[in-house]
């Protein structure tokens, strides 16, 4: 039989089981070949917090989202053309979101009584037409494994866990996905147990071979390459490219790195990183608690590393008076806040952008930090190599706001060629800089306002800081009031005078009168969204920024260009707070807090309202 | 920094061959304790005890937290940072841990280490950072302005406890062998050659030590260990801990009970041989957790000395041993290669 195969520009996919299912594996997987394949992708990953909820239950279900084109796109999808629905409950959080018309493919097998019941379906779903306006395939995905498995010495449950390569291997068949480097994985997954290897690889190949003998699915699709820029490319997380990122400047500023972190979701992940590569001279530090992490990064910095913490709002929350005594010693300081959904505890594995106004407030006393955020996965690569620069060049902590939705999500990048990366290197005082030999640790560069950053074990030089205030140019205790004000206005103007670059604002034929503005991980949607504006005639502006503290200097003069300026932001308004109170503009908000990205198509919808709007 | 090696005490910190004086150790600082205060006599032994190590004085770093103690950096002409409240220890271990070639050193009080600052302490002493911690124990709060602390006896009235306190205070060096230190030890701020002789041990040991030491505070907790100072009964209630030497005062002696505890008797009471022998290097830390208990319930009698000191891999040697590994293994890391790693596709 030979089957039809049908030409699309672009898919989106959800992989959706139970958190013990396997489908962050199998989305990876699928990722990967996709990849290798040469289309532009996104990802977006969303699992509970709990490691194994109660099995079939609605908390439990952990789903993968995949958009793949044959041109760039910007986010993971609204909504996908496929749900891949390993049990009753997978299908029915995310039925949903499928538009009519979509696929779904369910595991048959897992449609029991008492699953359907666990999520309140009275009647199966798969059998009572309840689904009929979308092209259900019903395939009895764990018993087509267990077949498939048969001639292996596995116990039942072995053979069954292998069903999530079996649905690999039948979606990567129906999207004709290059298949070599599944299996390669598979092996080095699985190298200490052939076995398994063995049967991981069959079931994958299994579940090809079922896509091209059953007639359940009469139709594969191609999608072709895209046209990206020439390159060379990987597969990136945000995470991945955080602690990449990180690397390359503790390589580029000729400093080792000291991570000095507490385990915690959506950060834990660059610990890990950073702790496999210890051959860069790095030293990860695993504290005892959030407080002790950037403790220990601070008083490396003392030394002479490059000091960063990395965690979630919760822990920013514990770190913020070592941050004030970060910005009161000025000493270099990289703090790298993975927002996730608050407050407290909140929603671990959620996304959210509510920690702006903690990172720009969120300490005792007038103590500024500057803040940068990177706008999509790879970007946080170069937005961690930009917090270093300024860290070292002035002196200070800096705030690195990425959140859920780029640390976990992934997309294609093109790798910098190494020699392209700025140089950050900065020069250890080593000379007295006062009159007979006195050093004046408190003196500032004219230009950046920093003061000299002279390390233990530097002859001459001892000197003594701490969190009392000091006196400007010797650091000696000071409780002298205009002393007082002076160093609360050069602190406030040295961070004030940090050098940004100026705010592109991407306005094809300047005829736009809206601008839409963001910051960090809402770029994706945002530029997806201006995209479809564009494409059906319409006129909108965009920018984004990415540098929050200070703002580049044109900011005002690019919001006072339009008549109207519109932020969407996930938190309640907190960077419109900022652009209304610096520059009085009438920052028109659109806030959604849903733990979730915005939608392109949602934005699109607040964009033609705003330019439709009087 | 790469060629380190399990250097013993301060192996790893430069030395100079120019003599030093307790002046050199003066910072230009007025130091501004109480009158009276201790900490003075704290700080007069720790600046003529310096110049006896010959470091090189830019290669010696205190660090201190929040408390009269923790103003003790000003003073010293080293390299200081004054952090903030119980965090020292934290600041002080990502310091030691990266920089071997230094000789850090952290100073605190019972209420700055064991109340806000209590778990970087313990964690700082199971990890056996390369430590002096000198912990000036007063049993009060002074900085702000006289309540009670966590090494305050039951029942203390303060202006935080007109009833009396509550709570059962801890003692450190109990803590501190329950918390895997490999040295720990106690003084007295009165007593200069003994506190002296303490950090000589001290410094010569590579990894956490621990160094307790009574000071008196004249303001808010006056006399607090007055009957180790009183010359009437110091020598009686004093128990000298020295290691292969029997545990004894002027007038009592350690000894093993018939319950297996150890208990003080007269020393007239009891033979030679039955006399504890101190033996600081014992891997068991039991007898010496038994010899922190023995100045419950309060004073009778006080053991000062060291109570443990044993060799365990300090901190930082084992993290730069797992840097020096992975490079062996794998050679020094390579940006570009780090980049192009994983599964690339190369576009046009």
């Amino acid at each position: 039989m030979t089957k039809q195969v049908r030409q699309l520009d672009r898919v989106i996919i959800r992989f959706a089981g139970d958190s013990g299912d396997g489908m962050q594996l199998t989305g990876d997987r699928f990722t990967a070949g996709t990849a290798e394949f040469g289309n532009d992708l996104s990802t977006l990953p969303n699992f509970p917090a709990e490691i194994r909820a109660p099995a079939g239950t609605l908390p439990g279900v952990s789903s993968f989202q995949l958009h793949f084109a044959d041109h760039d796109i910007l986010t993971p999808g609204d909504a996908p053309n496929v749900l891949v629905a390993m049990n009753p409950a997978a299908l029915k959080a995310n039925l949903g979101d499928l538009p009519r018309g979509a696929d779904i493919i369910a595991n048959t097998d897992e449609f029991t009584k008492r699953n359907l019941q666990k999520v309140g379906y009275d009647a199966n779903p798969l059998e009572d037409d309840s689904l009929s306006e979308w092209r259900l395939h019903a395939v009895p995905l764990t018993s087509l494994t267990v077949k498939a498995l048969e001639n292996f010495d596995l116990s039942k449950k072995d053979a069954e866990r292998s069903k999530n390569m079996f649905a690999l291997g039948l979606l990567s068949w129906l999207y004709h996905r290059p298949t070599e480097q599944t299996i390669k994985f598979l092996e080095q997954k699985f190298a200490k147990k052939p076995d398994l290897a063995k049967a991981n690889i069959a079931a994958f190949q299994a579940g090809w071979n079922y896509g091209e003998t059953t007639e359940s699915f009469s139709v594969s699709y191609e999608v072709k390459p895209a046209q990206l820029a020439p390159g060379v490319y990987r597969n990136i997380s945000g995470n991945q490219a955080l602690a990449y990122g990180l690397i390359a400047a503790s390589v580029q500023a000729k400093l080792p790195l000291f991570l000095g972190s507490y385990p915690i979701t959506p950060a834990s992940d660059i610990l890990h990183e950073l702790s496999k590569h210890k051959r860069f001279g790095i030293r990860t530090f695993q504290a005892e608690d959030e407080i002790a992490g950037v403790g220990a990064a601070l008083g490396a910095a003392f030394g002479g590393a490059l000091g960063v913490t990395t965690t979630s709002g919760p822990g920013v929350a514990l770190k913020s008076e070592t941050i004030g005594l970060a910005v009161t010693t000025e000493l270099p300081l990289i703090v790298v806040d993975v927002q996730r959904a608050g407050p407290s505890t909140g929603m671990p594995t959620k996304t959210e952008q509510t920690d702006l106004l903690m990172a720009m407030f969120g300490r005792n006393g007038e103590s500024p930090v500057p803040i940068v955020a990177p706008m999509s996965p790879s970007d946080c690569f170069d937005a961690a190599v930009e917090a270093a620069r300024i860290a070292v060049k002035y002196r200070t902590p800096v705030m690195l706001l990425s959140d859920g939705y780029l640390a976990n999500g992934s997309e294609p990048w093109r790798l910098p060629e190494v020699s392209d990366l700025p140089d950050i290197s900065q020069e250890f005082t080593t000379e007295p800089n006062g009159a007979d030999g006195a050093f004046l640790p408190y003196q500032r560069d004219a230009e950046t306002l920093a003061r000299p950053w002279a390390v233990p074990g530097t002859a001459g030089l001892e000197h003594r800081i701490g969190g009392i205030e000091k006196a400007d140019g010797t650091g000696n205790i000071s409780y002298d009031p205009d002393n007082h004000d002076l160093m609360v206005r050069t602190r406030a103007a040295k961070i004030a005078g940090i050098d940004v670059p100026d705010l592109d604002v991407d306005d094809p034929d300047g005829e736009a009168k809206v601008l839409v503005l963001g910051w960090g991980s809402t770029y994706g949607p945002i530029a997806a969204a201006v995209r479809r504006i564009r494409r059906a005639g319409g006129k909108v502006a965009q920018a984004h920024l990415r540098h929050l503290n200070p703002l580049p200097a044109n900011t005002g003069e690019v919001l006072k260009r339009y008549d109207k300026v519109l932020l969407p932001e996930i938190n309640l308004g907190q960077l419109a707070l900022l652009l209304r109170a610096r520059y009085l503009v009438d920052v028109i908000s659109y806030n959604r807090v849903r733990g979730l990205p915005f939608k392109a198509e949602e934005l699109a919808g607040v964009i033609q309202d705003v330019i439709d709007s009087d | 920094m790469t060629e380190l090696i399990n250097g013993k005490g301060l192996s790893l910190v430069p030395k100079t061959d120019v003599k030093q004086g307790l002046k050199d150790f003066k910072s230009d600082q007025e130091v501004r304790w109480c009158p009276g205060c201790g900490d003075y006599a704290i700080l007069a032994a720790v600046q003529s005890f310096l110049p006896e190590l010959g470091l090189r004085r830019e290669n010696i770093v205190f660090v201190s937290g929040i408390g009269c103690s923790s103003r003790f950096p000003y003073y010293l002409n080293t390299y200081g940072f004054h952090s903030i409240h119980g965090r020292a220890p934290a600041i002080a271990t990502g310091l030691a841990a990266s920089r071997p070639d230094l000789s850090v050193w952290v100073i605190t009080g019972d209420g700055d280490a064991l109340s806000i600052g209590g778990n970087h302490l313990i964690h700082a002493l199971r990890r056996n950072v390369n430590l002096n911690i000198l912990l000036f124990n007063n049993r009060i709060y002074g900085l702000t302005k006289g309540q009670y602390s966590p090494t305050s006896e039951v029942g203390k009235v303060t202006k935080s406890t007109p009833m009396g306190s509550l709570d059962k205070p801890f003692n450190p060096i109990s803590l501190a062998i329950g918390a895997e230190a490999s040295f720990v030890a106690r003084t007295i701020d009165s007593d200069r050659k003994h506190l002296q002789s303490v950090l000589r041990e001290a410094t010569a040991h590579r990894g956490t030590s621990l160094v307790e030491i009574y000071q008196n505070c004249n303001i808010f907790n006056d006399n607090a260990f007055e009957q180790l100072k009183d010359p009437e009964v110091r020598d009686d209630i004093t128990l000298r801990l020295e290691h292969g030497r029997p545990i004894v005062s002027a007038s009592k002696a350690a000894v093993r009970g018939a319950d297996g505890n150890i208990e003080v008797v007269p020393r007239e009471s009891v033979s030679e041989e039955r006399i504890l022998v101190h033996d600081a290097h014992n891997p068991d830390p039991s007898v010496a957790f038994a010899l922190s208990r023995l100045d419950e319930p309060a004073f009778e009698h006080v053991p000062i000395g060291i109570f443990r000191q044993v060799d365990r891999p300090a901190y930082d040697v084992l993290m730069a041993e797992q840097l020096e590994e992975s490079v062996a293994q794998q050679g020094p890391g390579d940006l570009h290669e780090l980049l192009q790693g994983g599964d690339t596709w190369r576009i046009g």
